[in-house]
């Protein structure tokens, strides 16, 4: 049995938002320098010099690298043989994201009344128990011009798999220059109509370049990955052959009745970190 | 790629010489709000009583960060603009010159620009820290209570915009 307090987990928060609103997700970064170099239409050359610019001025002078700061997703894999002490958990997580964004935009408000919580609380918080003996937090600051291009398609199994990825093709097509693109692509298939969205956004933690560990869904990823890139629509929607950096699938069993199919679009400026909490204290990845 | 600089607020004939494509360095002064500031200066302009003169002027679609010690203002690029698509027409129809923001524009917008020789400039999304560099003043004109959302007047120099979507129609997102 771990004793941890909660107030660990709090810290880890600030420290990762005051982090990531400035400093670009490092495999993403070095992926638009490589897509600016390899890129021939002349405007898109010139967006994306500019997106590489603007990351490197955000990280060096620590200034949010966009003004959209987003809306904080964290998901905490608790070990069960942990005993969380301190304060509830969510509240401490709360009021990490409230400390952490007195100096970025408030982005969240109530969705009908439309007044701003003047704090960007709450977090999206998804909690799952493990085995072991710590916490790991994962972190994500989610825009929503990206966000609002995500979709979810509930299929029969009779369109299978090919009607699945012309699917996600065209989420991607219809989102077009919208979500700042090259995007990442967060893919869920299966599970229920809700499983499957969070394994889309949790999908959007992968690192550019990293393989899926399961072989098949790893060779549609780069199917995927390279249908979306001939579609031509390039950095910020002006054309040119790098329009995705990364598709990322998570799969989950799911009925007889169903094929669920969720797509989770994130702009080319990702920010999210991950960190682990020991009895010992706060571990950085 | 050269670029061509230009001054806030614009001389139309200048704004139809403008092809899709092109790199412009804007400056001088010009309008920023986003969803809800329009939606609120809609309620103003129905009730007979618009808050904003708009005419001969330009908008960006944004809503910064605050001010981080030393700024003028905060991060500051580009929001998704076909959100304030309805909105669109009306305001070139009524003198609107030219709006910034990032991403492709309805048929209904379109028509306007070229109706009205009206420009859309795509500033690159994103890129908001660098963007900060270029502001040089900010005014709270209405709205305070909408916080980022609110509507300011901007002063920039050698603000960075590709033309999205030209005079003529012509659009550097295809079709």
């Amino acid at each position: 049995m771990a004793n941890i307090d909660t107030k660990f987990i709090a810290e880890g928060i600030v420290n990762c938002i005051d982090k990531i609103s400035c400093e670009v997700e490092p495999t993403c970064a070095k992926a638009l320098i490589d897509a600016r170099d390899s890129e021939s239409n002349a405007t898109t050359r010139f967006a994306l010099d500019v997106m590489c610019k603007n990351i490197e001025y955000a990280r060096s002078s620590h200034l949010p690298v966009c003004q959209d700061t987003g809306m904080v997703v964290v998901f905490v894999r608790i070990g069960q043989d942990v005993k969380l002490d301190g304060e509830f958990l969510n509240d401490a997580i709360n009021g990490a994201v409230r400390k952490a964004y007195a100096p970025l935009r408030k982005s969240v408000l109530d969705p009908v009344s439309r007044i701003n919580t003047k704090d960007n609380t709450p977090a999206v918080i998804h909690t799952e128990l493990v085995k072991g003996d710590k916490i790991e937090v994962e972190v994500m600051l989610k825009g929503f011009g990206s966000e609002n291009m995500s979709a979810i398609y509930m299929l029969n199994p009779a369109q299978g798999l090919e009607t699945a990825k012309d699917l996600i093709v065209k989420t991607i097509a219809d989102a077009a220059s919208n979500p700042c693109p090259p995007v990442i692509v967060g893919v869920g298939l299966g599970g229920t109509f809700e499983k499957c969205t969070e394994m889309s956004k949790h999908a959007l933690f992968r690192k550019i370049g990293s393989s899926n560990p399961d072989p098949v869904l790893d060779g549609l990823e780069k199917e995927l990955l390279e249908r979306i890139n001939s579609l031509g629509i390039g950095a910020q929607g002006f054309g040119g052959q790098t329009s995705a950096l990364g598709v990322f699938i998570e799969s989950y069993p799911t009925h007889i009745s169903s094929l669920p199919v969720a797509v989770n679009v994130l702009c080319h400026c990702s920010r999210a970190a991950r960190f682990s909490v020991t009895e010992g204290g706060v571990v950085y990845e | 790629m050269s670029e061509i600089k230009l001054n806030m607020p614009f001389d139309k004939e200048e704004l139809k010489k403008l092809k899709a494509g092109d790199n412009v360095l804007l400056s001088g002064e010009m309008f920023v709000f986003r969803d809800a500031g329009h939606k609120r200066l809609f309620a103003s302009i129905e009730a007979g009583r618009p808050d904003i003169d708009f005419s001969g002027q330009t908008v960006y679609f944004m809503g910064p960060c605050p001010a981080q010690k030393g700024q003028v203002m905060g991060s500051c690029g580009p929001t998704t603009s076909c959100r304030m698509d309805k909105y669109t027409p009306y305001m070139f129809d009524h003198g609107l010159a030219a709006q910034i923001g990032k991403g492709k524009r309805s048929k209904e917008c379109i028509d306007a620009f070229i109706r009205n020789g009206g420009v859309y400039f795509a500033a690159i999304g994103g890129a908001g820290a660098l963007y900060s560099k270029c502001v040089k003043k900010v005014e709270e004109i209405c709205y305070p209570d909408l916080g980022t959302e609110a509507i300011r007047r901007i002063t920039v120099e050698d603000f960075p915009v590709v033309v999205a979507i030209d005079s003529l129609g012509g659009s550097v997102y295809g079709e």
